[in-house]
């Protein structure tokens, strides 16, 4: 799954989401064609005014909201405690949520759980923004500038079609196992989809607009800051989510393959020493953290989308 | 007869209830002086940041504009030559696709013709020419942006920040947008829009102003009063307006002189077919026997039967000087 080339990755990366939580479309035909090659991507319904006023619907509801999204993981947790405790699979294929938890207590009594999520999440972090700040700056000048985008558009196509885990060895060998090689590959991961969808986003501003913008006076720097940035604001943001995804994807990968701390490395160390529950313990917590990060996001992106849209 | 009344006659002509026709005519003439007031004003404004711009006179030699297309070039426009006085209101009437709105753009520099050229004030024109401010068929707002901030888009650069703060409030009350200041455009109707739109032109206060049917979205009273507000500001702040419009009626109203665009027999290419020098000072009586004539003409020019024969008027092939 790591080593699919980028393109079809940034599917991966949309199906992590909930699809209703990327919006790309959000200026409705201004940049509905935002997502454009990442075409992946399924602009969501415009959003109809949330009716201030008009009866509000069930569905509308936050605590339907919460309690709805909470439904199908109690129920598998259920389950998941009624199928390992009932014996119907043995616990070495399937331990129980008991023990799971007592693996995290146990982690954590020495300390490693904290350090493991902390240095993970870190990664992440860093590989993240410097991918994002890599893929906003190149995706602007490939979206704005014809000559960057003739110079750079081929080159980059062709490194985005190589497959993630083909990075790996070439990076161990350059910057060895420890941090630097790591946080590489997890910029590399994050840099491409928010390349795509800037560049895409930006080639596709209304050119209505633009015109308009140019016709009272407005032009480069003066012209991206009032028309360009603001129409591609949601699109950024949807890159955003999609590069955040694809950074825990790339951490996994980097960590399965040379590591002595992380999340990744808890996943291989308990497969070689048959840790079943610490298995379900990474996946869990990979999964907690994933959607936390995405939360936050989420957040800002209710935030600009308010301020901008 | 003031436009007001005429207004009045308008609208109990369409058969409403008299005591509407009256509150209507009266609301009409209130908006009219207010209108007077505040382009006064806006003069005003405009002086104190020495931005105001004396109008300029447009020459558009030889103009033509041919796209190009899968089977060849296509001719658009040809062999357009208008010469247009400082301060002149003039019409482009024709029909839809004739290339009204193409000729409009080659005039503020949005679009190059593909032969002659397009001059302001003896100057060729560059490239989204500053000189001009054009107002566009579709409102062309900018959708993150409130109402208000839509129209300060057009304030010259030069326009320090109280005082374009304060024009932008007078255009906005001009228009009949005082209260929807703070809206997004998408919260707004489409003849606030394009209020909205005309508004950001006029907020310029540039030398030519270039206007594409920016009525064509209002209801027909709203459009009157729209049309005064153009009269009463461009009488305060004397431009030179090339308006494109579909309703002759609209283009006798405001212009000094009409133009109608259209096809000549077998060749490709509009060319301007009339050009109708209106008689009378604005605010013109709407109702006035002269401009049904002329109105007749246009229609007829324009290829709609005129169920009737227009008689004693001429129509000038040459360009006549200016003021009329
Ligand atoms: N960018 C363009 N590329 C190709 N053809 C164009 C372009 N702009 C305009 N045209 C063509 O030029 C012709 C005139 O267009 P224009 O918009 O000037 O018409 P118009 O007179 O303003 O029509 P309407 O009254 O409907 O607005 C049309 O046939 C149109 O197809
Ligand atoms: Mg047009």
């Amino acid at each position: 799954m790591t080593d699919a080339s980028h393109g079809p990755v940034i599917t991966t990366g949309a199906l992590v989401h909930e699809s209703d939580a990327i919006r790309v479309a959000v200026n409705g035909a201004t940049t509905s064609v935002a997502a454009g090659r990442g075409a992946s991507v399924t602009p969501a319904p415009p959003a109809g005014p949330a009716g201030t006023g008009a009866r509000r619907r069930l569905v509308d509801r936050r605590w339907f909201v919460i309690v709805g999204g909470a439904i199908i993981p109690v129920a598998l947790l259920l389950t998941w405690q009624l199928v390992s405790t009932s014996g119907l699979v043995p616990v070495s294929m399937l331990p129980s949520p008991e023990m799971v938890w007592l693996a995290a207590v146990d982690l954590a009594q020495r300390g490693l759980l904290g350090l493991y999520v902390a240095i993970s999440t870190q990664r992440v972090f860093i590989g993240f923004a410097i991918g994002a700040a890599f893929g906003l700056a190149v995706g602007a000048l490939v979206g704005l500038s014809r000559l960057g985008d003739i110079l750079l558009s081929p080159t980059l196509g062709a490194i985005r079609a190589v497959p993630s885990l083909a990075w790996v060895p070439l990076l161990i060998l350059w910057f060895g196992i420890a941090e630097d090689s790591k946080i590489i590959l997890i910029a590399i991961g994050a840099f491409f989809p928010v390349y795509t969808i800037v560049a895409a986003a930006l080639r596709h501003v209304d050119p209505h607009l633009l015109e308009a913008g140019r016709a009272f006076g407005l032009r480069g720097f003066r012209l991206f800051t009032a028309v360009q940035l603001p129409a591609v604001v949601p699109s950024v943001i949807s890159a955003l989510r999609l590069a955040l995804a694809q950074a825990w994807l790339f951490l996994v990968a980097a960590e399965l393959i040379a590591s002595s701390m992380g999340l990744g490395f808890l996943l291989v160390d308990s497969g070689n020493n048959g840790r079943i529950d610490r298995i379900f313990l990474a996946i869990i917590l990979l999964a907690i953290l994933g959607k936390l990060t995405d939360a936050l996001v989420g957040l800002f992106e209710r935030w600009a989308v308010r301020k901008w849209a | 007869m003031t436009a007001a009344s005429a207004i009045a006659r308008d609208a109990s002509a369409a058969g409403r209830a008299n005591a509407e026709t009256a509150a209507k005519s009266s609301s009409t003439a209130a908006t009219r002086t207010s209108a007077a007031d505040a382009a006064t004003a806006a003069t005003g404004t405009t002086t104190a940041a020495s931005s105001s711009a004396a109008a300029a006179p447009v020459s558009l030699r030889g103009i033509g504009r041919a796209f190009a297309s899968q089977s060849g070039d296509r001719q658009v426009l040809r062999d357009i030559d208008l010469e247009i006085a400082a301060g002149e209101i003039v019409a482009i009437l024709g029909p839809s696709g004739c290339g009204k709105s193409t000729l409009l753009r080659i005039a503020g520099g949005l679009d190059q013709p593909t032969q002659g050229e397009a001059l302001i004030d003896g100057e060729a024109v560059k490239p989204f020419d500053p000189r001009s401010a054009v107002g566009f068929q579709e409102p062309r707002l900018l959708p993150w942006r409130t109402i208000a901030d839509n129209v300060a888009l057009g304030l010259p650069r030069s326009t320090s920040r109280a005082a374009g703060r304060e024009q932008v409030a007078r255009l906005l009350d001009l228009v009949g947008l005082a209260e929807f200041a703070g809206h997004r455009p998408r919260e707004v109707s489409g003849g606030m829009a394009q209020r909205t739109s005309l508004a950001r032109a006029l907020a310029r206060n540039p030398a030519v102003l270039l206007l594409d049917e920016p009525f064509g979205a209002l209801d027909a009273l709203t459009r009157l009063k729209m049309q005064d507000l153009l009269l009463d500001v461009h009488a305060a702040e004397p431009a030179t307006v090339l308006l494109v419009t579909h309703d002759v009626d609209e283009a006798l109203q405001l212009a000094d002189r009409v133009i109608l665009l259209g096809h000549e027999p077998e060749t490709p290419g509009a060319v301007v077919t009339q050009t109708i020098v209106v008689p009378g000072h604005r605010p013109r009586d709407r109702g006035s026997a002269e401009l049904a004539e002329l109105r007749a003409r246009l229609l007829d020019g324009l290829g709609i039967d005129r169920h009737g024969s227009a008689r004693g008027i001429e129509t000038t092939t040459t360009i006549p000087h200016y003021p009329y």
